[in-house]
């Protein structure tokens, strides 16, 4: 009675370790935006760094449960590592990308020492407080950071030695879209790994698996340091993409819009985080470059409304869509 | 020696003063946090409003600053008891992601509605001339503002707690936060008691905006950027606890103020250093439930 219902809940979870043609479609738009973005690939580019650092919240937020209003901590972190160390130790780009990922993830095993111990608004707060303490840390270290000029003046060299970034941004948007591909590859098994299982179990009921036997805390903060990684690896990519960091990179509005990117794209899915950050960053570059004030209105209204009518977000609806597609 | 002791007590009344001010705009949220248990990222935005309707009415309307002040903290009141009615009860259910981006979304509105309606430019209420100037008590001279500012946000704090400690009214708050379905037993109007506090939280906000613009500005994004101090006076006060919030406030105006006259390098630093030693001896804060 119970072994096929288990079966299946067993295979559903194995399934979403699977590639699919979902995967096949997104990664032909990538390439297929490169050749057809022309004027935009700088954010196109963009875009993909932002998918990246929304993947990176939805491994902690989705899947972990941790209510987080300051994951720029780990964007920043990571973007002024990188940024830093191409300026004063070596202009080579991979090697960056691992300092950022290993800079912010020591933040976030230190900020999770204190984040995880709380939950609900306490632990929001403590993400935000982290998150500002350290845009405070970088506005007092002018001489290192450059205070609110941003940190710039350093180069970066070729990728691998071979690929030179170039003034039209190609090998940018290579190299971001070759990082998202592995970041992607990564979330996908993570989330059907023990670890990615025992912390959705988690989310669901924190007493449970600890009557299970699940070292919650120890868990969450892997889960932790992992998600500040792959946004450390965002801030990264940012930095060397664009050749400067700011104090923004670090700031609460960053913060908030890797959030409302994941909600638009539903939180708890990889798909969430593609769907919410191409749709976020198209809608703002245009409707910013229109009209920056009512854009921020019409942004708030889009958050009612998806809070309201699609608390799932827009992956949550298509899926729901497709199912019902499925069983007709 | 003597003028070293004046400059750090003038230091630390600035310190109170601010710190009375940062208690007023956040004493509103406690209370609506305590009782609804409802994220309100909002709330700095509506100590904006009431802060732009007060500066309205003594500009556009000519009515006295110490009517103008009254009369802004009722319309916000009644702005935020018909959003609570409207808005607010959707996202009741929800978990804190939803109210989260529920009440970000508002502030977002707002932001852009006052951002069209009032302009970029930072403006603050022009001060009667009864508020105006200084007066000196032995070797200290203190501003008839801040003094001003002290004395009302300590009659609110005294009002707040006699309000709910001694009224009808507060006994039915406490009950219906104690115990939500046991209060609607014995007849307590819950959503209504509900509606009226969240209004009651608003216009504290409205008159900590309005009475506090001299020292923090009025600007379209005020509603976002003193979202994060006001957030971290109630969660280092204790979520909930009026007590908490006042010591919090006074607390973090002090260490902030003193901070920086006496470490300007670190500015701002002192402050954000300070809550996280408190969370991390506290987490619940100073005044835990």
């Amino acid at each position: 009675m119970t072994t096929p219902s288990l079966n299946s809940s067993v295979a559903r979870a194995f399934s979403r370790h699977r590639y699919n043609l979902l995967d096949l479609v997104l990664l032909g738009a990538a390439v297929a935006t490169f050749f057809l973005a022309d004027l935009y690939l700088a954010l196109a580019t963009a875009v993909l760094i932002m998918i990246v650092f929304a993947l990176s919240l939805d491994i902690a937020q989705g899947y972990g449960g941790i209510e987080t209003l300051g994951h720029a901590a780990f964007f920043g972190t990571g973007a002024y590592a990188a940024g830093l160390y191409a300026m004063h130790v070596s202009p080579e780009p991979i090697s960056g990308l691992f300092v950022g990922m290993a800079a912010a993830a020591v933040v976030g095993l230190l900020s999770g020492l204190a984040v995880l111990r709380t939950a609900g608004l306490t632990q929001i707060m403590l993400t935000l407080v982290c998150a500002t303490l350290l845009l405070e840390l970088a506005n007092v270290a002018k001489p290192l950071t450059m205070g609110d000029d941003g940190l710039t003046g350093y180069s970066v060299a070729p990728v691998l030695g071979l690929f030179q970034f170039d003034i039209e941004g190609r090998t940018a948007y290579w190299y971001a879209l070759a990082v998202l591909v592995l970041v992607y590859a990564f979330c996908k098994f993570l989330v059907s790994s023990p670890l990615g299982l025992t912390a959705q179990g988690v989310r669901e009921n924190p007493t449970r698996m600890a009557l299970l036997g699940v070292p919650v805390r120890r868990r969450l903060l892997t889960l932790y340091a992992i998600s500040a990684a792959l946004g450390g690896a965002a801030g990264a990519l940012s930095a060397q993409v664009n050749n400067i960091v700011g104090l923004d990179s670090l700031g609460f509005t960053m913060s908030a819009n890797v959030l409302v990117m994941l909600a638009l794209g539903g939180t708890g899915r990889l798909y969430g985080a593609f769907l919410g950050a191409i749709v976020f960053m198209l809608l703002a570059d245009r409707a910013a470059a229109l009209d920056p004030t009512n854009w921020l209105a019409a942004l708030g209204v889009l958050l009612i409304v998806v809070v309201r009518f699609a608390p799932t977000g827009l992956s949550g609806c298509l899926a729901r869509w497709t199912s019902r597609e499925g069983t007709q | 020696m003597t003028s070293t002791l004046a400059t750090f007590l003038s230091l630390a009344v600035d310190g109170i003063a601010y710190g009375m001010m940062l208690f007023l705009i956040s004493v509103g949220l406690t209370i609506t946090l305590g009782v609804m248990r409802v994220v309100n990222l909002t709330h700095s935005a509506f100590a904006m409003i009431g802060g732009y309707i007060a500066l309205w009415f003594i500009q556009r309307a000519g009515v006295h600053f110490f009517l103008a002040v009254p009369l802004a903290v009722v319309v916000t009141m009644a702005i935020g008891a018909v959003l609570e009615r409207t808005l607010y009860r959707w996202v009741y259910g929800t978990h804190g992601l939803g109210q989260l981006l529920m009440t970000i979304g508002l502030t977002f509105i707002i932001t852009a509605i006052v951002k069209n309606l009032a302009g970029t430019q930072l403006q603050s209420l022009p001060l009667p001339s009864s508020l105006q100037g200084n007066f000196s008590v032995g070797p200290l001279t203190l501003s008839v503002y801040r003094a001003f500012l002290i004395g009302a946000s300590a009659a609110v704090a005294l009002a707040l707690w006699l309000g709910i400690e001694r009224t009808a009214f507060g006994a039915r708050l406490r009950a219906a936060v104690d115990n939500q379905r046991m209060a609607r037993c014995v007849g307590i109007n819950v959503p209504a008691v509900f509606s009226a506090t969240f209004a009651i939280g608003c216009g504290l906000a409205a008159l900590g905006g309005a009475l506090g613009s001299p020292m923090l500005p009025l600007e379209p994004y005020y509603g976002l950027k003193y979202l994060v101090i006001v957030l971290i006076v109630v969660a280092v006060g204790g979520l909930g606890s009026l007590r908490g919030s006042l010591y919090a406030a006074l607390l973090l105006g002090l260490i902030d103020t003193l901070g920086r006259y006496y470490l300007p390098a670190l500015g701002a630093f002192v402050i954000y250093l300070a809550v996280l030693a408190i969370l991390l001896v506290r987490p619940r804060g100073l005044v835990a439930n």
